[in-house]
């Protein structure tokens, strides 16, 4: 269209000349689209375009995410928290984001292994194939900032080990750690600075490198596969066509994956929690609390995995795994348009691109198998090595003995202990695995409370949650503290038994409720191993009565053992469902008459007096289980006659024997409650 | 395409399978693409669908404490309060001017609040009415409007409670700004 030339066009047909005149883009669309694809369109050809459009889904929903997004220690894992579980759609955003790039880096694997095999980094396109590796490394540098993000434990402890690596670097390593880091430990500025080369300046440079990329593809033309056997095409339309059926089964695989898992809860009849659909959200983030189950992203298990090759050597090793042979494998790939030069160069870059990508999954593989391989090994097989390992303490020369010397047992017996040693890892793994998920969807329990995050973080909420922090506390992981004593066994459970008798002190299961004041009251339990039977009172008043006075039908009526049984769980703020009121009122009347339990104990002001047996007032109840925790040998408890329970006032700050109170009575948050109150 | 199949075809068949395989990729495409987009809006328009806090009863001061003479008197509101994710146990949120009429123990609540921009509204440098520093509305003590005034409409007043025991709360509420009608905020 000539400039004065009046147009017979109707007036879409006008302003488009109009824009035409003056930027000229009718060219520009036509240079874009009207590119000669030698050979026609191939469906190899789709690659580098599902990339850009899974940049450009990156941009789009990291945008959005970013609008909602808070970087820093206390307000990162609580505003994707609220993304993923509160934001109409979040979820979907979340999703879309967190598996793109995954899918993301199968589409670089998968562009640059069609690069190579079909020669493309050769001349005149070694620029494009250098530019290429450039923005593969920028893609995974996105990859592992965007992880950290959320700031939840999976990729903190990712981060800390990634980061970790970086500074045994030799000479500048240290000072690249703390820059990357924002100090020396991980806090807010370890957030602002991956946040900021997450969504500022790698995309910005991978957008840089990205045009230049795209306008030499241009330059040079695309590379058809040799020999040419078809006419040529089109890109637009026949080209475009095949690369927008590609990108729409990319965004279809990735649709997949978010929804499948909702849409089998859905067919088989159950109702869907949107907030747990799509990328997982783990607990926060917690320096103190170690986490076995620290793992990268799938694609960068390989490389873990790998470091483990060069285990032993130390920091020399590392050094190696993690940055010399990483660095010589770029090295020839960034070699390969001049390796290709070379008679048999091509043939050698393709089997060098192969066999890395091989050794790559073949990693993964072992990675995944040592994670996981207690899922298929037969513990069965394995019962000899197992007794054998846990009666020598695992001592070669006692091994070696014990199978008389013959090395040929010796030999099949260290594969045996060897599978053993990789099941109990695996073992430990996956319960390690199964902790940080119950812990996750706790945190997210806790963080819906109609009351909200305090400011002070999602992190604090979790620390002071009697559910999670109380088993710790107690010690039921590692049998130490109270469980070093205590028991805390349901009796129903098959194993309580042995339990209880392995224990030296009273199981503390359900401590306070009626059922546990039922088996004190039980003539048969009370100087049994699940109350006091592995402790100095076994033989002591407390026994002595309820085998003699209580077992008395004229002095003890069954109806008032039962009103005292909860009266007592009253007490402690149990309340048995069953109980009446007059039935509470007859129990605690009993339990203050000076001929019953007021003989010994003191009742709400009955003139016993401290000092015989311990204060039943408010017994089990939040304060008294304090108190005794803090002090058990001051006169409201057993004083004198404590019997080896230590005063755990001088060994854990108040809060958390008050956080240990609350959890022996199953005091904590409850969502379905809350949902009964709002609902009344 | 595969020009040698297309040769074989009646003449028309080649545009129309242009024009099919032009109208496939722009609906793959444009679905693949907007997919991100309408999940991204969808979260973006979140807000649209939350409401401000319901309005209250929020104790602010003793009856004693507010001046016998007439004079107003400003209060902090302390409440607690839901930002997003994170809850806030009393925390100053506002604040109301009360004042009472001499002799009088009915007390009159104004929020503090100018309705025209939302700006915070003093008590004027003389002591005889307020005035907002932004743009220089002014009000009597009673609330009302002294001419000219950038304010559409009167301060908002506040349901007030006196209780037996002399503590004075109010319904705590936001309204929109910039109109003459007084509207509760959503």
């Amino acid at each position: 269209m000539k400039p004065g030339i009046p147009s017979r066009r109707g007036p879409v047909g006008r302003l488009a000349d109009f824009l035409d005149d003056r930027t000229g883009w009718r060219g520009l669309v036509h240079e874009a689209l009207f590119e000669r694809v030698p050979g026609g369109a191939r469906w190899r050809y789709v690659w580098g375009s599902t990339l850009v459009f899974a940049f450009m889904t990156q941009v789009i929903t990291g945008l959005f995410l970013w609008a909602s997004y808070a970087p820093s220690a206390q307000t990162a894992w609580e505003s994707v928290y609220y993304i993923q579980h509160e934001m109409t759609g979040g979820w979907l955003l979340r999703g879309i984001h967190h598996f793109m790039a995954q899918a993301m880096v199968v589409l670089l694997a998968l562009h640059l292994l069609q690069v190579v095999i079909d020669g493309a980094y050769k001349a005149p396109r070694e620029v494009n194939f250098w530019l290429g590796l450039v923005l593969m490394m920028l893609v995974l540098g996105m990859a592992l900032t965007g992880y950290l993000l959320p700031w939840d434990q999976k990729g903190y402890w990712a981060t800390i080990v990634a980061t970790n690596l970086a500074g045994i670097v030799p000479v500048v390593g240290p000072s690249l750690q703390q820059l990357i880091v924002g100090g020396s430990d991980y806090g807010h500025h370890t957030l602002t600075r991956f946040f900021a080369l997450h969504a500022g300046f790698l995309p910005a440079t991978l957008v840089l490198f990205l045009v230049v990329h795209l306008a030499l593809f241009r330059r040079h033309g695309l590379h058809a596969k040799q020999p040419i056997t078809r006419p040529d095409a089109m890109f637009w339309p026949d080209q475009v066509l095949k690369d927008a059926v590609a990108m729409l089964a990319v965004m279809a695989v990735v649709l997949g994956v978010i929804l499948v898992p909702a849409v089998r809860t859905m067919l088989a009849g159950g109702e869907v929690d949107w907030g747990h659909v799509g990328a997982e959200l783990g607990a926060p983030a917690d320096p103190a609390e170690s986490y076995a189950a620290a793992r990268p992203e799938w694609y960068f298990l390989f490389l873990f995995q790998f470091l483990k090759v060069f285990e032993g050597w130390g920091a020399t090793g590392e050094f190696l795994g993690a940055i010399v042979v990483p660095g010589l494998i770029m090295g020839v790939m960034f070699l390969m348009p001049i390796i290709g030069n070379w008679r048999l160069g091509h043939r050698f870059n393709v089997a060098f691109t192969l066999a890395i990508l091989a050794g790559a999954g073949l990693l993964t593989g072992l990675a995944l198998n040592e994670d996981y391989c207690s899922l298929w090994i037969d513990k069965a097989t394995l019962a000899a090595a197992e007794k054998l390992h846990d009666e020598t303490g695992g001592d070669e020369q006692k091994i070696a003995a014990a199978l008389g010397n013959d090395p040929a047992k010796i030999a099949a017996m260290r594969k045996q202990l060897a599978k053993l040693e990789a099941w109990r890892n695996s073992h430990a793994f996956l319960a390690a695995s199964r902790r940080a998920q119950v812990e996750a969807k706790r945190a997210v329990e806790l963080a819906g409370r109609p009351e909200r995050i305090p400011p002070t973080g999602g992190l604090d909420l979790v620390r002071r949650d009697p559910l999670l922090r109380g088993p710790k506390l107690f010690g039921l992981l590692d049998g130490k503290d109270c469980a070093s004593c205590h028991a805390h066994v349901d009796p129903a459970t098959p194993d309580a038994a042995a339990k209880f008798a392995a224990a030296s002190a009273a199981n503390l299961h359900g401590f306070g409720t009626a059922a546990w004041v039922r088996g004190l009251f039980d003539p048969m339990r009370v100087a049994g191993p699940e109350y006091f039977g592995n402790t100095a009172h076994k033989d002591g008043d407390m026994v002595t009565y309820v085998r003699d006075e209580m077992t008395d039908r004229e002095k003890w009526k069954p109806d008032e053992i039962a009103a005292v049984t909860v009266a007592l769980a009253a007490e402690a703020g149990l309340p048995d469902p069953s109980a009446t009121a007059a039935q509470v009122e007859r129990g605690r009347a009993l339990i203050a008459a000076g001929d019953r339990c007021g003989a010994c104990h003191e009742f709400g002001g009955n003139g016993t007096g401290l000092g015989t047996a311990p204060d039943l007032t408010g017994w089990a109840g939040r304060d008294w289980l304090v108190g005794i925790i803090a002090d058990p040998t001051h006169e409201r408890f057993y004083g004198d006659s404590n019997d080896r329970m230590p005063a755990f006032e001088k060994a854990m700050p108040r809060a958390q024997i008050e956080i240990l109170a609350d959890w022996l009575r199953g005091d904590w948050y409850r969502a379905a409650d809350a949902r009964g109150a709002a609902a009344e | 395409m595969n020009q040698s199949t297309s040769n074989r075809q009646p003449p028309g068949a080649d545009a129309r399978r242009g024009f099919l395989a032009k109208l496939a990729a722009i609906a793959c495409g444009g679905i693949a693409t907007l997919t991100p987009l309408a999940a991204g809006l969808w979260a973006f328009l979140d807000p649209l669908g939350r409401r401000s806090a319901a309005a209250r009863f929020v104790p602010v001061a003793e009856l004693a404490a507010i001046p016998p003479d007439g004079v107003p008197r400003r209060f902090p509101v302390v409440t607690d309060r839901k930002d997003a994710w994170t809850g806030y146990a009393a925390e100053p949120v506002g604040a109301v001017w009360l004042r009472r009429e001499p002799g009088s123990d009915v007390v009159q609540a104004l929020s503090a609040t100018c309705p025209h921009a939302g700006c915070s509204v003093e008590m004027a440098a003389g002591g005889t009415c307020f005035r907002c520093p932004c743009h220089n509305s002014e009000f009597t003590f009673g609330g009302s409007i002294v001419e000219p005034s950038p304010s559409p409409r009167s301060m908002d007043a506040l349901d007030c409670r006196v209780g037996k025991d002399g503590a004075v709360a109010v319904q705590w509420q936001a309204f929109l700004a910039g109109i003459a009608d007084k509207v509760a905020k959503r």
